[in-house]
Order: C-alpha cells, then sequence, then structure tokens
C-alpha cells in the first residue's frame, strides 16, 4: 500500500470537517425547530390571552360571563395540591431511595422491586386516578379532596423521586460513605451527615421535574372527581367558617373540595361561547409561568447546595 | 428525647384537628353530572351564592351524565344535571341504595345541524334525507351529496358530528336514525363540539351537529340548516322561539336536573332549588338555551313541594315528547 500524499490527507481531513460542519448545522436546524415551536405556542398563548391577565383574573371564581371569569379557585387549588404531593412524595420517595441504594441487599427481590419501580414511571396517570378513586376516595374515605388529589399525584410522581434521589446518591464517590465508615459513623450517621446533603440537589431536581408534570396533570384529578365551579376557596386555619360559631381546623383545607388550573383551562375550552378561549389561553400562559418558576426555583436550589459541597 | 416528644405531639395536634373539626362544616350543596346542562347550574349556582352572600356554598362538576348518576345514586351527591332521563339501570342503583328523586326538565337543549356558510344548495333537509346520510347503511357508500338527493351536486360530503359517549349522539341518532347509538362510523368525531365548530366553519361541504348553545355563539361562521317538521311538512328554522313553540321537532329535547328527595329537607338544597326554577328563564337564555315555558318551572315547584318522587319517562329515552305532556305525566321510582 503506498503512502498516502499529502493532498490525499488533506482530501481526508476536509472531507471529515465537511461532515463535522454539515451535522452542526442539522443540529442548529432541529434545535430552532424545537425552540421555535415553544416560542410559537407562548408567544401564541400570551398574543390571545393577555388582554386577559389583570389582577382581576387572579383574584375572580369562574363565572359564566368570560370576562368576569377568573382562576383563584384553580391556582388556590393548585398550590395546595402541589404542597401536599410534596410533603407525601418528598419523604416517601427519598426514604426508598436511599434505602435501595445503601441498605438492600443486591438480589433478585431488589432486582425485581428496581425494575418495577422504573415501569411505574411509565404507567399512564389515568390508571393513578382510577387506583385513588378506589383506595383514596372510598376506602379511606377522604372523598373528593386536596389530601386525595395530593396523594394521588404524589403516587404518580414517587417513582421519578425514587430514581432521581438513587441517580444522585450514586453519583457520590465510595470514598466519602468509606472515609465516613472508617472513623467510626454508623450507616445511618453516614446516610444523614453526609449521603442526604451531598445528594440533595440531586434530589431536589428530581422533585421539582415530578412537581412539574404533577401539576400539568388532568385525568387522574377528574378520575377522583375535582370540581369545575367552585367559588370558594379552602377554609383558612382557625378563621370563622360558614357554618355557626365554627373556626377551621388546622387541616380542615385537607378535606376540601377543589378544582387545578388544567381543569379550569379544559372547561373553558370546551364552552359554546368563543370568549372563553381568551381565559383559557391567559389560563394556559399562567400554568406555564408556574411550571417555568418551579424549573428555575430547582435550578437555584440546585446551585446553592452545590456551593456548599466542598470535597 | 425531648425532640421525639415534640414531634409526638405536633402529630396529635394535626390528629385532633384534622378529625376533631370535621362536624363543623359549611353548608354545601353538591352537583355533579351532564356538561350540556352545566353552564345553565353554573350560571344559577353563581347568581345563588352571590345572593346569599356566600352564607351557602355551592359545588358544580362535570363527570357526565352516566358519571353523574353512579354519584347521584351512590348517594354522594345533591342534586345531579342530566341531559337525558335517567335509565332502567340507574332507577335500579338509586332504588339499592334508597335515593329518591324528584325530576325537573330545566331547560330545552335543541340539537342543530349546520352546514357551512358559503353552502348555497342546502336550503333545508327532510328527516329522511339526514337518515341517509348517517345511518350506518352509509358508512363507505354514501359519500357525494347526489347521492342523498339527486338534485344536489356531485360533491363530497364531510360529516362532522358527536362522540359515541355522549348524551347528544345518544338522542340524534334515535331521533334521526330511529335507534339510539346507531350510526355510521366514518365520520369526524368528537367529545368537544368547538372542535366541531371549526370543521364545518373550514370545510364548503362539511355538515355536523351539536347542541344549539354552540350554534349560537358562532352563528358568524355556520349556517344552521332548517329541519323539516315530519307532521306539518314545513322546514323550521332552528332558533329559540321554534324550539319554544314546539314545531322544531323532532331535534329538541328536554334537559334535566334531579334532585334527591332526602336532601330537600336541608334548608340550603330546598332554597337553592326554589332559586333555580325562580331564575331559570332569565338564566337559560343569557347562556343561549331555550327556556321552557313558565308553567313548567312553576310544575318543578309544585312537584317538589307535593314529593312527586321519580321519573316520567320509566327508564326508557323518548323522542318528540312535548314539555305539557310531560308535566302531566305520572311519575314512578
Amino acid at each position: 500500500m503506498q503512502p498516502l500524499t499529502t493532498e490525499q490527507v488533506r482530501a481526508l481531513i476536509a472531507k471529515g470537517k465537511l461532515k463535522d460542519t454539515l451535522f452542526q448545522a442539522l443540529g442548529i436546524i432541529f434545535l430552532a425547530i424545537g425552540v421555535a415551536v415553544i416560542v410559537l405556542l407562548v408567544g401564541d398563548m400570551i398574543i390571545r390571552g393577555s388582554e386577559r391577565l389583570t389582577l382581576d383574573f387572579f383574584m375572580n371564581f369562574a363565572s359564566r360571563r368570560a370576562s368576569q371569569a377568573g382562576i383563584l379557585s384553580a391556582w388556590v387549588g393548585s398550590l395546595l395540591v402541589m404542597l401536599v404531593t410534596a410533603l407525601a412524595a418528598v419523604p416517601l420517595g427519598v426514604a426508598a431511595g436511599l434505602y435501595l441504594e445503601e441498605y438492600a441487599k443486591r438480589n433478585w427481590v431488589t432486582e425485581i422491586i428496581e425494575i418495577n419501580i422504573t415501569n411505574l414511571a411509565a404507567v399512564p396517570s389515568i390508571v393513578y386516578g382510577l387506583l385513588s378513586l378506589g383506595i383514596f376516595v372510598y376506602a379511606f374515605g377522604f372523598g373528593q379532596s386536596i389530601l386525595t388529589a395530593g396523594l394521588t399525584l404524589a403516587l404518580l410522581i414517587l417513582p421519578i423521586v425514587i430514581v432521581s434521589t438513587r441517580e444522585a446518591i450514586r453519583s457520590i464517590p465510595a470514598m466519602i460513605r468509606e472515609g465516613s465508615m472508617a472513623v467510626g459513623a454508623t450507616r445511618w450517621q453516614t446516610c444523614r451527615y453526609h449521603i442526604i446533603p451531598y445528594a440533595m440537589p440531586g434530589i431536589l431536581t428530581g422533585v421539582i421535574i415530578g412537581l412539574a408534570r404533577a401539576i400539568g396533570e388532568t385525568a387522574p384529578i377528574i378520575t377522583i372527581g375535582a370540581l369545575t365551579f367552585i367559588a370558594f376557596l379552602p377554609p383558612v386555619p382557625f378563621t370563622a367558617t360558614g357554618a355557626e360559631g365554627a373556626t377551621a381546623g388546622l387541616f380542615d383545607w385537607l378535606m376540601s373540595p377543589f378544582t387545578v388550573m388544567p381543569i379550569q383551562i379544559f372547561n373553558w375550552t370546551s364552552r359554546p361561547d368563543p370568549a372563553f378561549e381568551v381565559n383559557a389561553a391567559a389560563a394556559g400562559f399562567v400554568l406555564m409561568v408556574m411550571v417555568l418558576s418551579m424549573n428555575g426555583l430547582a435550578i437555584w436550589l440546585r446551585y446553592r447546595l452545590r456551593k456548599n459541597i466542598k470535597w | 428525647m425531648f425532640k421525639t416528644n415534640k414531634i409526638l405531639s405536633a402529630f396529635a395536634v394535626a390528629g385532633i384537628a384534622l378529625f376533631g373539626a370535621q362536624a363543623a362544616q359549611a353548608q354545601v350543596v353538591k352537583i355533579d353530572g351532564s356538561s350540556t346542562v352545566y353552564p345553565i347550574t353554573e350560571a344559577v349556582a353563581e347568581e345563588f351564592q352571590k345572593a346569599k352572600k356566600n352564607a351557602i356554598k355551592v359545588t358544580v362538576g362535570i363527570s357526565g351524565t352516566g358519571g353523574g348518576f353512579k354519584k347521584f345514586c351512590r348517594d354522594e351527591t345533591d342534586l345531579q344535571n342530566a341531559s337525558r332521563p335517567i335509565t332502567a339501570k340507574e332507577m335500579e342503583d338509586c332504588k339499592a341504595a334508597g335515593v329518591e328523586y324528584v325530576e325537573m326538565p330545566v331547560a330545552y337543549d335543541a340539537l342543530t345541524v349546520v352546514i357551512n356558510p358559503k353552502n348555497t344548495f342546502l336550503k333545508q333537509a327532510t328527516v329522511e334525507e339526514l337518515k341517509k346520510m348517517w345511518e350506518p347503511a352509509a358508512q363507505g357508500k354514501i359519500t357525494k351529496w347526489n347521492q342523498v338527493n339527486p338534485a344536489w351536486p356531485d360533491q363530497p360530503i364531510k360529516l362532522f358530528g358527536a362522540g359515541a359517549d355522549s348524551g347528544t349522539f345518544e338522542y340524534f341518532t334515535e331521533a334521526i336514525v330511529g335507534k339510539a347509538k346507531s350510526s355510521r362510523g366514518d365520520y369526524t368525531a368528537s367529545e368537544d363540539d368547538n372542535v366541531l365548530v371549526q370543521g364545518v366553519s373550514r370545510d364548503v361541504n362539511g355538515l355536523g351537529y351539536f347542541g344549539y348553545a354552540y350554534y349560537a355563539e358562532n352563528m358568524a361562521r355556520l349556517k344552521g340548516l332548517p329541519i323539516v317538521n315530519p307532521k306539518t311538512g314545513k322546514a323550521v328554522e332552528p332558533s329559540g322561539a321554534n324550539v319554544e313553540n314546539g314545531s322544531y321537532v323532532p331535534l329538541s329535547r328536554p334537559i334535566f336536573v334531579y334532585v334527591k328527595v332526602k336532601a330537600l329537607q336541608k334548608p340550603e338544597v330546598k332554597e337553592f332549588v326554589d332559586f333555580y326554577m325562580k331564575n331559570a328563564e332569565k338564566l337559560v337564555r343569557e347562556v343561549k338555551y331555550v327556556p321552557l315555558p313558565k308553567a313548567a318551572y312553576e310544575g318543578n315547584l309544585k312537584h317538589v313541594k307535593d314529593g312527586k318522587k321519580g321519573t316520567v319517562f320509566g327508564g326508557k329515552n323518548e323522542v318528540g315528547i312535548t314539555i305539557e305532556e310531560l308535566m302531566k305525566r305520572e311519575a314512578k321510582m
């Protein structure tokens, strides 16, 4: 075989570079398509919904008149449901992930559990709704309440929390564990003072991605019986309720009927009066902002917590 | 040790607050059911809460007529919105749970057959012509206008209609084809009527059907097709007046609210029903449905007062029944 001449080598390099440029161009085009779609969607919602984005829109209840209808019960409902979801899913998910990573023996039982958790993440959300209808609404008697909705969505995002907890724990170098145990710490002390703090940024990211998914869910919430028209808010603890002389208990709001943003949007898009489409666009934009700010919070928290880790 | 105690006592307080305060709930009227009746009940609920200065709370869900009846017969709701009369199966469920109810027609819903405003040849249609288009035998065969009526052009028909789960589909097929739920399957079906509105408004050869309110709100981009009254032989336009005077047959139907007899003993439910019947005429018109004659609303209140329990339909849907006839009939559980 003859050695390559300089020209041949140059041609070969040029060919390689051309492919490189081509792929780069292709990448940019596809990225642009993705970004353009999002910009179009959000832009369309802002343009159509902007006239309705006033303070009144946030402070008014649903109404038959599009111009007076607001999202007060919907955004309050969404926030409270998310609170319950986070309070239920985070301890459960983190504990489960921690146990699977740090304590569980590697055998076929844990294998099966792991495979099932990954599979659960792909179960359609309506299945969780049906499950909760049977368990939380009827068997436990929680009714069509904020508590039921929060727990349902907690189940829905539990696999996401567990998987991200495990990923975060796995990324901690083994020497940290070994060092901790070498100075006599128990497994729990190692987890408490090292593993959990170091895994926190990753865990939080998982939690918030899960919550961002949960806030947009409609199907399971409708299945458990969320309402469409509800012109009052859950009771604020220790204030007077409508009933005579009674004040609301600290946790009464958990049992309150509710509605959430996606249901309100869905209801508005399916109404005869086209004026409601403007409301739907405005509410859709608010929901997007809610999701975006949750993601923003995740990024900020991750940054803050990473700064504190000094290995 | 100290820490554990604090946590335990916090849980105890939480437990007491959660379950101890259950008794002191505000007065709530619970309503669920059909999305067709929803706009009317929502309007009533809105006005009612305003009139009561929010002392009484009203919640309205949209589980659909069937889904709503399941809850109603399980004793979970006080009132039930229904776009069709209660079925024999649902009557049994209610009976098994000991739920008794009063049936109240609250408005007419006129199914409207709509075409594109640019369609110039179609001035009216008979039930037979519609049947030819929509019956199961038409599937794959009737694809052009001139196959239905030789006077119409040799153009393709584009059909839009309700999804198979809706009460609208059930009533339209019963009134036009003659058998409930019997329809051709090769048309654009959607549970969301706005999809059908857009479909017909964008296709010159489109023809679709849905509730009158969707036509009334979109008159600028749709044309309502006059339907020939089978008795008089005259074409009748879909309009509020024609529904009220009873000439728009067979596509107009009453829609209902059922109230539980036991719930009527609660003052807030009784007040709500009174308010509903007294303000229905105005509010029904406002949400673009067709109100019943005044006597019907008064009749409903009388039935509630006299405890006229049950349904006048005996578990079957009927086409072309007048409201007067309906009010006079004997109700059965």
